[in-house]
């Protein structure tokens, strides 16, 4: 044993991607019964630190060390047999087996040869109850929402008796109380002398909970700081690598520009509605002006946006365009209308991953100008140059893979996709999602500067600042019903909260 | 495992109906149709196809597919007849020789299918190709088996009733179904089968042994088509290049039909064993019947694959509906935190 607590240690790691030197000279220490939270904007090479530790990458130089010797994972099969758990940011489960089989599954407990299924069963009801939890653990995990897979992913993580916990981004898709919970877990975990590893975009949580945090930049290591010598501030200029006042770059005034209700309607909707999704509700929006949505995860913002696009047929309603009343019945047909989506789901439902980062821009464009008419390459090339400089996508060049890109660079890729087809309305679902603090304030930018230009933009976002900041009108929904519109003088976050929580009480 | 009451379950369910449905209807209307002895002869008849079956499910739970059982069976049939008739071999190596080959034919394939990341419809592609000219390759024409040792093997069984006998086929293709079943719920190789079927990628970062599970799926899968060509020659007493052409797309129905998505992660060997036993009943139902040609058989199973795919896309659509339900509660859970 080294003289130090330290469980994992990681020196002048480098890992390179083809045109992307992914991280350079990097070093880590990890220390029993501690958690160090792992900071950095997207393509800073979080992810890929973590995935050269778990093995799921090869290291191209360093060393690293468990308790003072060295280790290597040559894949993700050994990392659990050596201590080292994971739990992704996208859950990693199979969706049709049941719960209890996920937690145990490759370590099933055996009897006489065969699978115990009752052991099993009993085994993951009582692992689950510990992080309070109350689910039928012999349901399919498919049948439970995000929050309770990336629990049920956790119990998996804790069940292999890990010594090392690896969390990517684990608190993305759980509300308030539910991280509440997991830190709890996390802070057990931590006195029992677990090392913990903690990567999140959230600036909150990381006081909330870490000890130690390791800044990255640009695959280089920028600083390892204690949190009580480290004021946000001061993390936030180490993240991006300009002080904060460079950040604050979203102009001031600009919600006058999204404000248009003078304007020419472009799109009227008239008690537009499907089971299920969301309930009847009227709605307009203006030639360049900015239409907000708030409201909570799952409160039907994504339903609206489907039902706009015409990926999901509204079952009641009437929808006009330009005053003339349109059927929206195949996103082919919104498309010719000059509607454009921006999905929130980017990994199923909008990047291509194979195809380059100058085809997934131009995408969108070569559909609407349609395919017998090609861009010119020349053409093509203006395009993608000026949205990879104006969104500061990080690529090697054009031709580069997008999958080979950094999640938040990929989501850029697809805003630029549907920003480059220049529509007449374009629906943007949490297109910041993910997205590191300096890219937001541009998108931002972008989406008013395109609305001054005459645009009409449907604008959701979790962030009820993003959503203050961008918008001339927000609509306000809750349990799938629009519970109130707030014209631009009354745009605050109160307000909003309010108009949230004023139904909830009846 | 007890099986819940589920939608996953439905298929199965649906399945086994379909089999009485059947089963009840040619009783109805020919004598002699609900009798043990048909009902024997159905494991005897489809004990072939439904032990390449077993196979298949195991692939196909895994999300892959396999093309090339048919011409496997021929070659195997071809092969020990050339063994046993030119060579003066015992059928006994011979057999063992086939075994040991089909396993390793399809370890091959399981390796292409991993290592090189080729997609294993293109990969048993080619294993159909060359599996169908080796066959010809060692002989142009049907081979009769004669041999002392191979008629006792078929003559191996025992009397269940007076009139009923059961050979060794049948009691090697129930045997297959039983090893399948315990295969694909008792043990980790059967869950992994599920698992990558279900998520590949998640799979690889669970930690799961992805590779070794698949090029295992596809041994198992070569040894149980080489063991089918033997029973096929058994069924036969002969080995034939031509035999079973088209086998393949037989076996993917039966699959199908017994309730296994042909995307992977969702399945059960007992299924395949009734979907098995429900094309051979067709074609019992058709016999019996008389009149109609044989080529009926093929009609009945196209219009109930028809159904059965029809079938599952709509319950995995109601699947997802019953997710996007599952959201709802989070958002109502919330509601009350709030």
């Amino acid at each position: 044993m080294p003289t130090t607590d330290a469980i994992l240690e990681v020196r002048g790691l480098s890992k390179t991607f083809p045109g992307v030197k992914a991280l350079q000279d990097v070093d880590f220490t990890l220390k029993k019964g501690e958690i160090h939270a792992l900071m950095g904007q997207n393509g800073a090479g979080k992810s890929t630190l973590i995935k050269v530790i778990t093995g799921l990458y090869k290291k191209d130089g360093g060393e690293m060390l468990l308790d003072g010797k060295p280790f290597e994972c040559d894949s993700p099969e050994e990392a659990p047999k050596i201590g080292i758990s994971t739990v992704y940011q996208e859950v990693n489960l199979i969706p049709n087996l049941s719960v209890a089989e996920n937690i145990y599954l490759g370590r099933q407990p055996m009897r006489f040869g065969a699978i115990d299924w009752k052991t099993l069963n009993r085994n993951a009801a009582e692992a689950i109850k510990k992080l309070d939890l109350d689910i039928d653990v012999t349901q399919p995990v498919s049948s439970y929402s995000i929050a309770i897979q990336q629990l049920v992913a956790i119990t998996r993580a804790l069940d292999v008796k890990a010594r090392i916990l690896i969390l990517d981004e684990p608190t993305s898709s759980l509300d308030a109380a539910e991280t509440a919970r997991l830190f709890d877990v996390l802070r057990k975990l931590k006195s029992e002398g677990i090392g913990i590893v903690f990567v999140t975009h959230f600036l909150g949580q990381v006081y909330d909970i870490s000890d130690v945090i390791t800044v990255l930049r640009n695959g280089r290591l920028v600083g390892v700081k204690s949190v009580d010598e480290l004021p946000r501030l001061a993390l936030i200029e180490m993240m991006l690598g300009k002080s904060a006042d460079e950040v604050e770059c979203v102009e001031k005034g600009a919600g006058e520009a999204g404000d248009a209700v003078d304007a020419e309607c472009f799109l009227r909707v008239q008690g537009l509605g499907r089971r299920g999704a969301i309930r009847p509700f009227d709605m307009e929006i203006h030639k360049g002006e900015v239409l907000g949505l708030a409201g909570l995860l799952g409160s039907g913002r994504t339903e609206i946006a489907r039902l706009l696009f015409g990926v999901d047929k509204a079952q009641e309603g009437r929808i006009f365009v330009k005053g003339q009343e349109a059927r929206l019945t195949s996103p082919r047909k919104a498309i010719s209308l000059g509607f454009a989506l921006c999905p929130e789901d980017r990994k199923s439902e909008g990047i291509i991953a194979d195809l380059t980062v100058r085809e997934n821009i131009v995408l969108a464009l070569q559909a609407r100008t349609g395919i017998f008419r090609r861009l010119s390459p020349k053409k093509q090339e203006e395009i993608v140059d000026r949205y990879i400089k104006a969104l500061d996508i990080k690529t090697s060049s054009p031709e580069q893979k997008v999958g080979d890109l950094s999640g938040g660079n990929q989501q850029k890729v697809i805003v630029a996709r549907w920003l480059a087809s220049n529509p007449d309305f374009l629906i943007l679902d949490e297109p910041t999602r993910g997205i590191d603090v300096g890219a937001k304030a541009e998108i931002e930018n972008l989406i008013l500067h395109l609305s001054r230009e005459g645009m009409a933009v449907l604008f959701i976002s979790s962030e009820l600042a993003e959503v203050i900041e961008c918008s001339g009108r927000v609509a306000v929904l809750r349990d799938r019903v629009k519970v109130a519109e707030l014209p631009r003088e009354a745009i605050n976050e109160s307000n909003i909260m309010k108009a949230i929580a004023q139904t909830e009480g009846q | 495992m007890k099986i819940r009451l589920n939608q996953k379950n439905i298929p199965l369910l649906a399945t086994i109906a379909v089999f009485f449905l059947i089963y009840a209807a040619g009783s109805f209307l020919y004598p002699g149709f609900f009798s043990l002895r048909v009902f024997v002869n159905l494991f005897i008849d489809n004990a072939f196809v439904g032990i390449i079956a077993v196979g298949m499910t195991f692939v196909i739970i895994s999300g892959e597919i396999d093309l090339s059982v048919g011409s496997v069976v021929a070659f195997v049939g071809v092969l020990i007849a050339t063994l046993v008739q030119d060579y003066n071999m015992h059928p006994l190596p011979a057999i063992l020789l086939c075994l040991v080959l089909g396993a390793a034919f399809g370890c091959a394939m399981g390796c292409l299918i991993h290592f090189f990341k080729l997609p294993s419809f293109l990969v048993t592609l080619v294993g159909m190709f060359l599996a169908r000219g080796l066959a010809f390759l060692l002989s142009l024409n049907s081979i009769p088996i004669k041999h002392d040792f191979f008629e006792a093997l078929t003559d191996f069984g025992f009397q269940l009733t007076r009139k009923v006998w059961i050979p060794s086929i049948a009691i090697l293709f129930v045997a297959v179904v039983l090893l399948g079943v315990f295969l694909s719920h008792f043990t980790r190789f059967g869950r992994n089968a599920y698992a990558i079927g279900g998520n590949q990628q998640s799979a690889i970062l669970m930690g799961l042994p992805v590779g070794k599970t698949k090029i295992l799926i596809f041994t198992l899968d070569g040894a149980l088509c080489a063991l089918a060509g033997i029973v096929y020659s058994l069924y036969t007493m002969s080995g034939y290049p031509l035999a079973c052409v088209g086998l393949e797309l037989d076996v993917i129905a039966a699959v199908v039909i017994g309730g296994t998505l042909l995307t992977g992660g969702v399945g059960y060997v007992e299924g395949t064993l009734i979907g098995v036993l429900i094309l051979g009943l067709i074609q019992t139902f058709i016999t019996f019947q008389g009149t109609l040609s044989s080529w009926w058989t093929k009609i009945a199973v196209g219009v109930l694959l028809f159904v059965f795919i029809l079938l599952q896309r709509y319950l995995s659509s109601a699947y997802s509906g019953r997710e996007a339900r599952g959201r709802d509660g989070k958002k109502a859970a919330q509601a009350e935190a709030a």
